[in-house]
């Protein structure tokens, strides 16, 4: 298949794809090298957006924020991350395999991707749409095993959605949409969970419940799982590392103490802010609002 | 929860199947010389035990050299058509998509007529000149169907509905300038007719082709089902988008014009039929591509039938009957993806 990106500028070297040891539990999963990407109207136009060399590494259990502003860069990071986009520079690896160079059915067996709306051209029922995940285990027609069936049930209990098994995905609400959509992306069995801004349009007892879902997640099933959001308080709170993106750049990677500095906040967001480390090391953001004087 | 399997899978196309022989009966018994059920069922089992010597001449001609060749060519057509809509509306994801809305049956049979003024005597010249002309339509109609880079439904639909009144236009032309070249007429490319009986060397071409697209399309059925969640997601969920949506392509393009060079631009029944499926049996694509087949060829039998007999002895084009019922259709589920 030809990825209609453009090409590699740069030649990519690749490791030996016979290597398929599975590292231990503190390597590193995910690794992120240089990896750039440049958006263009058309062929030899000057690219409309760039995403510079960005650099990060994950281990399994680790839950990575990726942080900025709108059209910073994030969904670009993730997608490459993914392995949808190809990075124009430098790589993204997989214990070892290049992402964009695995074939979508191998891909799909080890990266899920939880996106920001999906919107269903027929509805189905909840337990349909989980077993959707079990597409990339599957050949020929797909009749669903037995095994399958199990792999939904448990992956609908571990988000708290049993309930909702037999309801149409189109008439339950947004926050139950989320829980059923992350069964799907539970039942694929991945080893590298990756979600777009998946607490949009979720209200605060959702949104905290999702990421202490994914906390968990991770740990139980030993995920590496990657976060597009813009909640800087829940991912100060929830995440190992962060990742904070600015006009294409990638101006910190660390842990959110190390990140979440005063100055580089407010120019990254242009707000103005203030940056407390609470009790346990974690950094807490508020707004700095200046009163008119009659107001007070 | 209750997932797919075979066994269920089976059930469902045996029920159509049984409608299906059902109509056919029906189908040899009616006409302007009507035939009594039990006397069609014996001459069904004379053939059968191979004593066809002992059928009157009279019914032989009518029941096996008129009425069964046109019943079995209208199967044919209709389970082309059908399975072609329900491609073309995965593809597209589109719920509206049909090969006669899209243009894609005119751009059909402007391809076969054309091959017919050049070369009127080889043999494949028709059926591969239509399925370039579907082919070439849908691509059109694709890239015009596109705003700022996306597919756009309504958009689709109007490059669409342009493009087969533009193509209809020429056809008019063609068959007006060049009247006598061929002669089965304006009507018959237009709306579609199955009085004109396979010729014997296109019939082998015809099934071999027929199987083999359905097949095709039936083997990307449970990818379709993801893509009609979205592209980018069922790129994530593992489908290979470029091979499906080519396969789809090609092959929903080659049943569309295996169908329009046999019987003409039959409208509205790629539309019709895969939405009363997914009302019966759900939107499954691994149910919704067999059921449409058998849905589409009981459809096809019946609207001919009815084209055959509702002003007899004078025939109606049997796409006037599926236009009927298939236009009303289409604005309601317009009107309902509008609300």
């Amino acid at each position: 298949m030809n990825s209609a990106g453009p090409q590699a500028t740069m030649p990519v070297t690749q490791r030996p794809d016979g290597d398929r040891a599975r590292p231990g539990p503190n390597e590193v999963r995910l690794g992120v090298e240089q990896a750039s990407y440049a958006y263009a109207a058309a062929g030899r136009e000057a690219p409309l957006f760039t995403l510079e060399a960005t650099s990060f590494q994950a281990r399994q259990r680790e839950l990575v924020a990726i942080l900025g502003p709108n059209a910073s860069g994030k969904s670009t990071l993730l997608q490459l991350i993914a392995g949808a986009l190809k990075p124009l520079s430098g790589r993204v690896q997989l214990d070892g395999f290049e992402t964009s160079r695995l074939d979508p059915r191998t891909r799909a067996q080890r990266i899920a991707v939880v996106q920001q709306e999906s919107s269903l051209l027929f509805s189905v029922r909840a337990w349909e749409y989980v077993l959707q995940g079990r597409h990339p285990y599957g050949r020929g027609l797909r009749f669903e095993t037995e095994e399958d069936c199990v792999i939904v049930e448990n992956a609908l209990q571990q988000v708290g959605a049993e309930h909702l098994r037999d309801r149409w995905v189109n008439q339950i609400s947004g926050g139950e949409k989320q829980r059923v959509t992350l069964a799907r992306a539970l039942a694929q069995q991945p080893l590298l969970l990756l979600l777009d801004e998946p607490t949009l349009h979720l209200d605060i007892g959702a949104q905290v419940g999702l990421l202490q879902r994914l906390r968990q997640l991770a740990e139980e099933n030993r995920y590496t799982v990657v976060v597009v959001t813009h909640e800087l308080n829940l991912a100060a709170e929830f995440a190992d590392q962060a990742v904070l993106l600015h006009r294409g750049k990638c101006l910190r990677v660390g842990s959110p103490a190390e990140v979440y500095n005063r100055e580089l906040l407010e120019q990254v967001f242009e707000a103005p802010l203030e940056v407390e480390i609470g009790p346990e090391g974690r950094p807490r953001v508020t707004v700095r609002v200046k009163r008119t004087a009659s107001a007070g | 929860m209750r997932p797919l399997t075979v066994h269920r899978l089976l059930w469902k196309c045996s029920i159509l199947a049984v409608v299906l022989l059902a109509v056919m009966l029906l189908a040899l018994k009616l006409g302007a010389v009507p035939i009594s059920v039990t006397d069609v069922l014996l001459d069904l089992g004379r053939v059968v035990l191979g004593q066809r010597g002992q059928l009157s001449t009279e019914y032989r001609l009518i029941v096996f050299e008129l009425r069964l060749p046109r019943i079995l060519l209208g199967i044919m057509v209709g389970a082309a058509l059908s399975v072609a809509g329900a491609g073309f509306q995965a593809l597209l994801r589109n719920p509206l998509a049909d090969p006669y809305v899209l243009g894609v049956s005119s751009g059909a049979a402007l391809g076969a007529i054309l091959s017919l003024i050049a070369s009127p005597h080889v043999p494949l010249a028709t059926p591969l000149a239509a399925f370039a002309g579907a082919g070439l339509t849908i691509a059109a109609v694709y890239f015009l169907g596109r705003r700022e880079g996306q597919l756009d439904s309504g958009t689709l639909l109007l490059a669409g509905i342009i493009a087969a009144s533009f193509l209809s236009a020429v056809i008019m032309f063609l068959m007006t300038t060049l009247a006598g070249r061929d002669s089965r007429g304006m009507a018959f490319w237009l709306m579609g007719d199955l009085s004109t009986p396979l010729p014997p060397g296109m019939r082998w071409i015809f099934v071999v082709g027929l199987l083999a697209a359905t097949a095709a399309i039936y083997s990307t059925a449970a990818d379709l089902n993801l893509l009609l969640t979205g592209e980018r997601e069922a790129m994530h969920l593992g489908v290979h988008i470029t091979r499906v949506k080519l396969v789809v392509y090609i092959a929903a393009s080659g049943l569309t014009g295996l169908a329009v060079s046999v019987s003409g631009a039959i409208g509205y029944v790629g539309l019709l039929v895969p939405h009363l499926m997914r009302l019966l049996f759900g939107t499954d694509y691994r149910l919704l591509i067999p059921t449409s087949a058998l849905g589409g060829a009981i459809t096809i039998v019946l609207a001919d039938t009815l084209a055959r007999t509702v002003v007899a002895p004078t025939e109606l084009p049997v796409g006037a009957m599926t236009a009927m019922a298939g236009a009303p259709v289409f604005i309601y589920l317009l009107r309902r993806r509008l609300r």
